[in-house]
């Protein structure tokens, strides 16, 4: 990666980001935490990786992405948004009445959304049947699926991974959003998931970590299971829960996150006029 | 259009072997269709489709929940995918993935659940289910249908292979009495009425059909005249034909091979009950018990499921 393409996709992710802030912000409420570890994971897919044309979401032989921990459908929004799918807009009817950005995405509702997901495990077999049916298609097209560390307690994960490490599907990238806490705490005190690369390495996939927070570190690790052949592939993300805002990273609670106190709307608004100022100043400056 | 068979003690062919068969038709014309299963392809000879269409068969091992859920994602790019598991797993255990995966996502999804009821024979209670239809009619537009014999059977699943959304079959894998000839016809949401009567009415689907007019049979020579109508398809109902023949009845009467929770019983009580049809009315299934091993006869017999049984209940409710 050039220092063009890494300058363009930390601008894309700091867009994300204040998107996500001023979303929920503006809601009142949401799945904040979980939305901001997969930001630069989003910049990465969206900004580079994936074979799409938003104008033309249902291009037969375009690259699917699958949001299996469904309730980070704020972080797919934004960067659904900032491509063009939508009108940017729309972020602001998130969970209202009749709106087409449900908490979880819907793939009968929202344009770029390929697959519905929010009961949890369920995600990662469809995204399977997904690679299964385009490699039937001949499509070399590739299914990113995206899981959370905490969604790895379903059983329908494992059940997936057997099927994808099984029948070798390489063209089905697993992404685990290794953000170390779920709802009620950290992973380890809730269902210890141990060391997740080496549970998907007994699995029979062929596995590479990357920090969560770093687009280079994501891009390469894409990179390299794109050459992987014969194999099941998947990335594990070590990544921050509310990455991106200190104050959220520090608070223990932040998968929902009430915007309620004069202190988390401030830090809040800090985090937006942050992300405001240096989007004002990288969009104009040239590497 | 249909026509009854001449000889109702004869067996068509074994429903599984129908099932492959029609499925093998239609996917000669149909690239979309796939065929997937969880372990029991040798059960159900779904493997046998994989020695023509390789690629089409889709052995998913032991898992269930990711059965359906591969179905789901292969509806997202186009395919038709046809399932099948043993009943219980094909709709309890996995109730959240075809209602979410399957249903809510607008995807489609065709469930084969074998061996429904006391069909399940020595496998037993665990692998029993009663409570299949009261499910999967709880699911916003699916289809539920009981196949009465092979002729419908095959008839189902072409009609399932045409349309879109979730599709729920239940049909033994062994032969059963034929109710039709050859090339009958059917309409989904239509019930078939076989046989007029002025006295009682019996709604039956699946392979008691067979039961049902064996009983009707016995009740005309006790000078008793019977209607039986197949609901073959228990949803989309045919509330028109159950208004329409339970008016004016001495009795009508349920009888499935399911629980009478939730089933065909409940439906055609909530249409009796909702258009103000004062009729005495009775559900004849299994009441609050779970199943056990036997042969599917002894079963049958156990659970009082016989044509003997649903005699005793019309003529109880005729007193």
């Amino acid at each position: 990666m050039n220092q063009e393409q890494k300058h363009d996709l930390e601008l894309l992710a700091a867009k994300i980001r204040l998107d996500v802030l001023k979303m929920l912000q503006h809601r009142g409420y949401g799945h904040l935490g979980g939305s901001l570890s997969i930001v630069e994971l989003m910049s990465v897919l969206y900004g580079k990786q994936l074979h799409i044309d938003p104008k033309n979401p249902q291009m037969p032989d375009r690259d699917r992405v699958v949001l299996s921990k469904g309730h980070a459908g704020p972080g797919w929004y934004s960067v659904l948004a900032e491509k063009g799918y939508f009108d940017p807009s729309w972020l602001y009817t998130l969970n209202e009445g009749g709106t087409r950005l449900p908490s979880h995405p819907d793939r009968l509702k929202t344009p770029g959304v390929d697959m519905t997901t929010g009961s949890l495990g369920q995600g990662t077999s469809s995204a399977a049947g997904i690679a299964t049916g385009l490699k039937l298609k001949g499509s070399k097209a590739y299914v990113y699926c995206i899981v959370g560390d905490g969604e790895l307690n379903e059983g329908q994960c494992w059940e997936t991974f057997q099927y994808l490490a099984h029948y070798r599907m390489n063209h089905c990238i697993v992404i685990i959003d290794d953000n170390k806490k779920q709802l009620d705490g950290y992973t380890k005190d809730i269902m210890n998931p141990f060391d997740i690369a080496e549970k998907m390495k007994a699995f029979g996939f062929h596995v590479e970590t990357a920090k969560g927070n770093s687009v280079e570190a994501i891009d390469e690790a894409i990179e390299k299971v794109k050459q992987v052949q014969d194999q099941a592939v998947c990335i594990v993300l070590d990544s921050i829960k509310g990455a991106g805002v200190p104050y959220f990273e520090n608070m223990m609670a932040n998968h929902s996150v009430k915007f309620n106190t004069d202190e988390i709307n401030a830090a809040t608004d800090q985090a937006i006029q942050a992300l405001e100022a240096y989007i004002q100043k990288e969009a104009t400056s040239h590497v | 259009m249909y026509k009854l068979t001449e000889d109702r003690t004869k067996k068509g062919k074994e429903l599984r072997t129908v099932f492959v068969d029609t499925l093998l038709k239609l996917m000669a014309t149909d690239e979309n269709i796939v065929a997937l299963d969880g372990d029991l392809g040798g059960a159900s000879k779904f493997t046998e489709i994989a020695k023509t269409y390789s690629d089409r068969f889709i052995q998913c091992g032991i898992s269930e929940a990711n059965m359906v859920g591969v179905s789901a994602g292969m509806s997202t790019v186009g395919f038709k995918p046809f399932m099948h598991t043993f009943g219980p797993f094909a709709t309890r255990r996995v109730y959240d993935q075809i209602y979410l995966s399957g249903a809510y996502a607008g995807n489609t999804i065709n469930i084969y659940g074998s061996d429904p009821g006391f069909c399940a024979g020595p496998n037993g209670g665990t692998h029993t289910t009663w409570e299949d239809v009261a499910l999967m009619r709880a699911i916003p537009n699916a289809i539920v249908c009981d196949a009465a014999d092979a002729v419908q059977l095959a008839w189902i699943i072409e009609e399932f292979a045409k349309r879109e959304g979730v599709h729920y079959i239940r049909a033994n894998r062994k032969a059963c009495r034929n109710v039709y000839q050859e090339g009958s016809t059917f309409e989904l949401g239509k019930g078939i009425l076989l046989k007029e009567g002025s006295d009682v009415l019996i709604i039956t689907a699946g392979q008691l059909v067979s039961d049902a007019l064996d009983c009707a049979q016995n009740l005309e020579k006790q000078n008793l005249s019977v209607s039986v109508i197949d609901m073959f398809c228990i949803k989309p109902l045919d509330v028109d034909l159950i208004i329409k023949e339970a008016k004016g009845k001495k009795a009508v009467v349920t009888f499935e091979n399911h629980s009478i929770t939730g089933g065909l019983g409940s439906a055609v009580a909530e249409v009796l009950a909702e258009n103000n049809i004062s009729v005495p009315f009775k559900r004849h299934g299994v009441n609050e018990r779970f199943g056990q091993v036997g042969t599917p006869e002894f079963l049958q017999k156990e659970f009082k499921l016989t044509a003997q049984d649903l005699e005793e209940t019309i003529k109880t409710l005729l007193k």
